[in-house]
């Protein structure tokens, strides 16, 4: 080979056009791949960051923090603190002597401003305080004439004040609140009258009305969840159990396997809220059982679950050796001794792991329990188990949707907060499945 | 008898059956165990199997069984002279539920015998100070056919605890009577086990059966009330409380479709990208956090996807996209719901197509980078053909999801039932209109209610088939590497 044969202008050194556009197209393809991950990622942490950002404020709430002078004329007229009779004062009762004690405090802090109604005044206070005033009493009545301390609750709106989400301008427009109200707020708050605390009743009380905000809670909604997910344990472990030891390990390939098969892979696949539809037609309509119980709930997402359960538990069945098999059928134990006292136990943390994702899926589940009646309005606590089954509930998801359909703007912190909640039960779940996981998982 | 307690002594039964069985084995062979065919614990098993499975079939079933028959002796009473204006013969039903629930309680506070409340003439307000608010007069063949409601129900419970006890018991007595130091207990035990796990089973059978025939039943009863033509065909979906609607599907599908589309272009570009970029270019460590990053995506419950729509997503579109671009001024659109079902679909098109990407051997790759191809180059030309109909299967199951999503769509698409082009339109779906129709407060029996089956029956179509495409096109095209 001469010189000038191989000169062409390649050079090993030199990179030439198409080398460059190769390599620039290599590059711009790498940085696709991570635009898509850093997408992923950014959708993530947005989508956390903006519903616990809007959440967290649910946690904490407005309290008035007075003495109540409990009244024992308007109270206990007869003076024989006999509860049954003390039912008849109704709230409105109440209500005075909160308006009463808190016009008290603020006349001896020199607080109130000139001109302002009583009406105003009392409206700082929520419409639940006097409800929750008058429970204390009845729980307890001897404490009717003396004077307690008393954390009421305040108004929504005022509230919202402290939170930001309402200011001078909006209460200038809103019928609900004033001006003057905020002001005076500010000077109660520099009187150390009003603050924010830790808010347990978002944690433990019932729903509230449409019009009060502030006192809404979850308890009911948790309950309901708690229930359904102790059904669909009970239900959905030994049945999906039971299915996939006899798919793995009896059933014999036939036609009938095959459609049973195909069947679960399909139920995987199919929309929840069909599953509500079936949970409408066939547990309530058909079968007649109460509707927005969690019995019902429990048993539609048990369906759901199902499948879930059984495709983890056959792979964990799968993942245990055949040689464990093989040694156990050859000391002459018989199939259902080797599967049931070999292959299940070794099995188990697969099972187990499985089991919780499904529950926790189940736990997050809307559509199919809108369906059932479980948007319903309920404020009493379902009872005790077995009977509290057949009792009207909510659902935390449920609950959520529910807060989203209300006027007030209030209601979507509420919303937020509640899927906080949610978010948390999941959380610890999906930590149990891993640690679950890691502890017990055994490779051979 | 309570349930909770019926079932309680069933169980107790059944346990004292397994160390009876057990006793009488051993004292049948005086002690000896190795001269029983089977391990002394089989014998108790047999009997513990034989006296409660039975009892326990038989308490579900009648339970299931006795609402049907009660419910229609007692509809049979009510004739249609005494169904009121306006009423229908469910809701007479559920007064008659509800009275027999009022005289239980007013006779379980010890008020008055049953006797007493039928003969008195303001039952309705009786009734309402034991908590039942009864809403028009009650006739009194009302009243009568809530006594026999009453009356057959107790009588129903009690020959169910008796028959579900004697039962028990009797089954108790035979597998007792047949132990014998040459009885097979392991066997019959083995077996009978192999059947209730066969009966297991057959759940995922009865589900789909259950599912399939709710939407069809109630869809053929739909048709009967609304032309299925018009279903079908009309482009108009306008229910009306008193009759007239329209109840064209097109809309519906149009936004399912509209949303879903946007949903795809979202998440199979990102999802795919995502997977090539964390099967074939990240580095161990980033690919141990992006992951379960991303599959974080996939566990998070679709009601905290829906509210993200509504209160970041929406507000975000409509302010600084449609109302600029004077598109529309709804935070509800087609364009919100898209994008983010399109966030939630993320993880669906990306762990299945890494699963895939990462199953197509090492050989291909190294043979094309011998070649002289860059990685890039091996992405596109070598690995994606292989990988194709694995990825393939991946989009149309994250089709099917996207078409039975809907908390989302509830929360992020609006409620309008229009078939228009712009994103930025609020539009509906099938899926939202099932949970509106649903959760009103029409009556069941009408075409406004029933269509939300028919509505069903079409998605429940339209995914089967999207799946079983997904499974066929995975299954027939997908390349066996040794």
């Amino acid at each position: 080979m001469t010189a000038e044969s191989t000169n062409t202008g390649l050079s090993l050194y030199k990179t030439d056009a198409r080398t460059k556009r190769r390599n620039a197209a290599e590059k711009r393809f790498r940085i696709y791949g991570m635009l898509a991950v850093g997408f992923g990622v950014l959708a993530l942490i947005v989508l956390l960051t903006s519903v616990l950002g809007t959440g967290a404020g649910s946690f904490r709430q407005t309290f008035l923090t007075m003495p109540v002078a409990l009244d024992a004329a308007a109270l206990d007229k007869k003076g024989n603190r006999d509860p049954a009779e003390m039912a008849k004062v109704t709230t409105i009762g109440y209500q005075k002597i909160l308006e009463k004690a808190l016009i008290a405090e603020l006349t001896e802090q020199k607080l109130i401003p000139e001109g302002m109604s009583t009406k105003d005044i009392g409206g700082l206070i929520s419409k639940e305080a006097p409800a929750q005033l008058r429970n204390k009493v009845l729980a307890n009545p001897d404490l009717v004439g003396q004077t307690i301390s008393f954390r009421a609750l305040a108004n929504g709106r005022i509230d919202g004040y402290f939170k930001g989400r309402v200011t001078m301008e909006s209460a200038a427009l809103d019928s609900n609140v004033s001006p003057a109200q905020l002001e005076l707020v500010d000077k109660m708050r520099g009187a150390n009258l009003l603050g924010l605390g830790f808010n347990w009743g978002f944690v433990f009380d019932p729903d509230a009305s449409e019009l009060r905000p502030e006192a809404a809670g979850l308890g009911v909604a948790i309950l309901g969840s708690l229930y359904m997910m102790i059904i669909v344990l009970v239900l959905s472990l030994p049945l999906g159990v039971a299915a996939s030891i006899y798919l793995e390990e009896f059933a014999p390939t036939n036609r009938w396997t095959d459609l049973i098969e195909v069947n679960i892979a399909n139920l995987a696949a199919v929309p929840s809220i069909v599953f509500g539809i079936l949970g409408l037609a066939v547990f309530i309509n058909f079968a007649n059982m109460p509707q927005s119980s969690p019995l019902v709930g429990g048993l539609v997402l048990t369906l759901m679950t199902l499948p879930t359960i059984i495709i983890a538990t056959r792979a964990a069945l799968k993942a245990v050796p055949p040689s464990i098999k093989d040694a156990a059928l050859g000391v002459g134990a018989s199939k259902t001794q080797t599967v049931f006292h070999h292959v299940l136990p070794l099995a188990m943390p697969g099972i187990l792991t499985g089991t919780i994702i499904g529950l926790a899926q189940a736990l997050g589940e809307t559509a199919p329990l809108l369906l059932i009646g479980m948007v319903a309005f309920v404020r009493d606590y379902p009872g005790a188990p077995p009977e509290g089954f057949l009792d009207p509930a909510s659902a935390l998801p449920v609950q959520v949707y529910n807060f989203t359909q209300r006027a007030d703007p209030a209601f979507i912190e509420r919303a937020s907060g509640a899927i906080i909640v949610l978010l948390v039960f999941l959380l610890t779940m999906n930590i149990l499945a891993i640690i679950l996981r890691r502890r017990f998982e055994r490779r051979w | 008898m309570s349930l909770g307690i019926l079932s309680l002594i069933v169980a107790v039964l059944a346990a004292t059956g397994f160390f009876l069985g057990r006793r009488f084995a051993l004292a049948k062979v005086a002690g000896d165990a190795r001269r029983l065919h089977s391990l002394p614990g089989y014998y108790g098993q047999t009997v513990f199997l034989f006296s409660a499975v039975p009892a326990f079939l038989v308490l579900g079933l009648w339970l299931l069984i006795q609402p049907l028959v009660v419910e229609n002796h007692v509809a049979g009473m009510i004739t249609p002279a005494d169904i009121p204006e306006g009423s229908s013969v469910s809701l007479v039903m559920s007064d008659v539920r509800r009275i027999a629930e009022g005289i239980e309680r007013v006779v379980s506070e010890g008020r008055m015998t049953e006797a007493e409340l039928a003969a008195h003439d303001d039952i309705r307000g009786e009734l309402a100070s034991a908590g039942v608010a009864l809403g028009n007069d009650v006739r009194p063949a009302v009243v009568e056919a809530a006594r026999s409601y009453r009356d057959m129900s107790a009588t129903g419970s009690l020959a169910m605890s008796v028959l579900v006890l004697a039962l028990a018991l009797a089954g108790m007595a035979f597998a007792l009577r047949r132990i014998s130091p040459e009885f097979r207990a392991r066997n019959v035990t083995e077996t009978f086990v192999r059947y209730l796990l066969i009966a297991a089973s057959t759940v995922a059978i009865l589900t789909t059966i259950g599912i399939v025939l709710s939407l069809v039943f109630e869809t053929v009863h739909f048709f009967r009330l609304y032309p299925a033509s018009k279903f079908f065909f009309n482009t108009v979906w306008n229910p009306q409380f008193r009759g007239g609607s329209d109840l064209g599907i097109w809309p519906l599908l149009w936004g399912t479709m509209y949303v879903s589309v946007i949903a795809l272009l979202v998440s199979v570009p990102v999802g795919i990208f995502a997977a090539i970029y964390l099967a074939e270019y990240a580095s161990k460590k980033v690919r141990a956090v992006a992951k379960p990053l991303i599959e974080i995506l996939a566990g998070i419950p679709t009601i905290v996807y829906g509210l993200f729509a509504l209160i970041t997503v929406g507000p975000i579109l409509r302010d600084f996209f449609a109302q600029p671009l004077g598109l529309g001024s709804s935070s509800s659109s087609v364009m919100t719901a898209g994008l983010v079902m399109g966030i939630m679909l993320i993880p669906f098109v990306s762990s299945l197509s890494d699963d895939i990407i990462n199953a197509v051997p090492q050989s291909l790759r190294d043979g094309s980078y011998g070649l002289g191809a860059t990685q890039s180059e091996t992405v596109k030309q070598v690995i994606l053909p292989a990988a194709l109909p694995g990825i393939v299967g991946a989009i149309l199951l994250a089709a099917s999801r996207a078409i039975g999503e809907t908390m989302i769509v509830v929360l992020g698409a609006g409620a309008a039932a229009k078939m228009s082009l712009n994103p930025f339109d609020a539009m509906t779906t099938v899926t939202v209109k099932i949970v509106s129709q649903l959760t009103g407060d029409t009556e069941f029996a009408s075409p406004e209610t029933l269509v939300a089956f028919a509505l069903g029956l079409t998605l429940f179509v339209f995914t089967l088939g999207l799946n079983i495409l997904a499974l066929y096109i995975v299954r027939k095209y997908r390349e066996q590497y040794e």
